[in-house]
């Protein structure tokens, strides 16, 4: 079963990552993989590099921004393999400590 | 058999077999959604049969094949592909008897998926009432004041995260069981206190089948966790509070507070077994959680034969215990409610009124308020202290008590 778990940034009390944090991240990874649970993982870059595309119409439409302005956002996320939720829970929990910012945890259909 | 023997026996079957089933079932299919509907369907064919063909010798063994049977019907009425080699293997397992530890370990299983902590706290509550002690849904939305509709949403929502999101269905390791003990214990308390303080214009003052439910599912935790101090605390805790129930609401409706109970009334028998608890757990001597300290301070209460032998020093004590365990402003209001009885009144009315930034809010606060008023002669102050606290009460019994006591205030 693989879940999303979702770094969520919040404008107001997190800055850029930190060395430190940066460096507790990559022993996580290390770890992820070590113990088979490891998919992918990845940083983005803030809403204001995002774009909304719509295209159901018969002409594409770009918007400049994020679908959804708020104070907080996705700022990167790991894509795990987990027996249940549970082990899901704990490896995000030691995601959350890691980077050191909230995060969400979220099920494949 | 008369038709009341019947469903004398139904109710019993129902009390005594339908967490077993549900969890048997949910094992089985790994589906708590389809077992729950399969347990449903089998009771409600009992309420059929059993008047025509008489109760079956084995009630638990009559239910389990027939829920097995409506089961396996809805999964065949599905047919889906993925659903089919689940089909098999229900069909071949031959159903061997279970031995009672393991039936027991079933029902835990359920209680500990039901009070996961990825589901929301009125989640947890809901879902063990319909799964674990099997009210049904319009039943639990009464208990919590809500719309039959939202309930069922609430419900099927928590089942359809526990399926998409793969929530375990098994007893946590050890060295999780701790902590999800208690919050499992958490929404015990909670259904309890719902009951035992019912909220809302319109519900009983009491909602025994809550309480009664409650002390119930404690019990069953007892006996697979034996050792757990604060599994027999909150069973003691909640003995020693149920013993008292029928004291603490007058014939017409109003709240009796502790001082003025007949004490003659309270149930002694489950007194004995709290006390019994709570003296298990003194023998323990390990440092006592927040269930066993409560239950300790209720022991002392309910050792007094008459309000003027209650040892309020021992109170006090045990609350500056809570205290450092839990230092909530609502702990200390109650710790503040022993003191006046202690130190007096003014030493105690100092002590709530540090607590207003944080408890302006609660009801009790204010009621507590006005009692030390009243009893200082400040009748004014007093008064508008009730005139708060009754507007914020939700318990009928409650504000029935707060508003004669304000209207016995003299000028």
């Amino acid at each position: 079963m693989q879940y999303l778990v979702s770094v969520i940034f919040d404008r107001d009390k997190d800055g850029f990552a930190t060395p430190e944090e940066g460096a507790a991240i990559d022993v996580f990874n290390e770890r992820l993989m070590a113990e088979g649970h490891w998919v992918f993982a990845g940083g983005l870059g803030t809403t204001d590099s995002a774009t909304v595309i719509d295209n159901r119409g018969g002409e594409t439409m770009f918007t400049d921004g994020p679908f959804l302005e708020s104070k907080e956002f996705v700022a990167g996320f790991w894509i795990i393999e987990a027996a249940d939720l549970d082990v899901a829970l704990k490896l995000a929990a030691e995601g959350s400590k890691a980077c050191n910012r909230k995060v969400e945890v979220r099920p494949f259909m | 058999m008369n038709d009341a023997d019947v469903g004398k026996a139904i109710t019993r079957a129902h009390h005594e077999e339908w967490a077993r089933l549900v969890a048997f079932l949910t094992r089985r299919l790994g589906d708590l959604d389809i077992a729950e509907e399969a347990a449903a369907e089998a009771f409600a064919a009992a309420v059929q049969r059993w008047p025509v063909d008489g109760v079956p010798p084995n009630p638990g063994a009559w239910l389990t094949t027939t829920a097995n049977r409506k089961a396996i019907d809805r999964i065949r009425r599905e047919t889906r592909r993925e659903d089919k080699h689940k089909e098999a293997q229900l069909l071949y397992d031959d159903d061997p008897p279970e031995p009672a530890g393991v039936i027991g370990d079933e029902r835990l299983r359920l209680i500990f998926t039901c009070c996961h902590p990825a589901l929301a706290m009125e989640t947890r509550v809901a879902l063990t009432l319909r799964m674990v002690a099997g009210l049904t849904v319009p039943e639990i939305a009464r208990a919590f004041l809500v719309r039959e509709s939202t309930m069922g949403r609430r419900i099927t929502r928590a089942k359809d995260k526990i399926k998409a999101a793969r929530i375990p269905y098994r007893v946590p390791p050890a060295e999780d069981l701790p902590n999800r003990v208690s919050g499992v214990l958490a929404v015990l308390f909670l259904v309890f206190n719902e009951g035992y303080l019912a909220s809302g214009p319109d519900s009983d003052p009491v909602r025994h089948d809550l309480t009664a439910e409650a002390i119930r599912l404690t019990r069953l935790i007892r006996d697979l966790m034996p050792e757990d101090g604060e599994v027999a605390g909150l069973l003691a805790l909640m003995l020693l509070i149920e013993a008292r129930r029928t004291a603490r609401v007058s014939g017409g409706g109003e709240l009796v507070p502790l001082d003025e109970q007949d004490r003659g009334a309270w149930d002694a028998a489950l007194i004995a077994e709290g006390h019994r608890l709570v003296r298990e757990r003194l023998a323990a001597g390990q440092a006592p959680g927040r269930y066993q300290i409560l239950a300790a301070i209720n022991a002392v209460h309910t050792s007094a034969r008459d309000v003027r032998d209650t040892d309020w020093s021992q109170v006090v004590a045990l609350y500056d215990q809570l205290v450092r365990l839990d230092p909530s402003p609502i702990v200390a209001l109650n710790r503040a409610i022993a003191v006046a009885e202690l130190d007096g009144p003014e030493a105690a009315l100092a002590a709530v009124d540090r607590l207003e930034g944080k408890l302006a809010g609660y009801h009790a606060y204010h009621a507590t308020r006005a009692d030390l008023l009243r009893r200082l002669g400040r009748s004014h102050t007093s008064r508008a202290a009730y005139d708060r606290a009754i507007e914020l009460a939700g318990n009928t019994a409650e504000v029935a008590y707060l508003t004669r006591r304000r209207d016995q205030l003299g000028r």
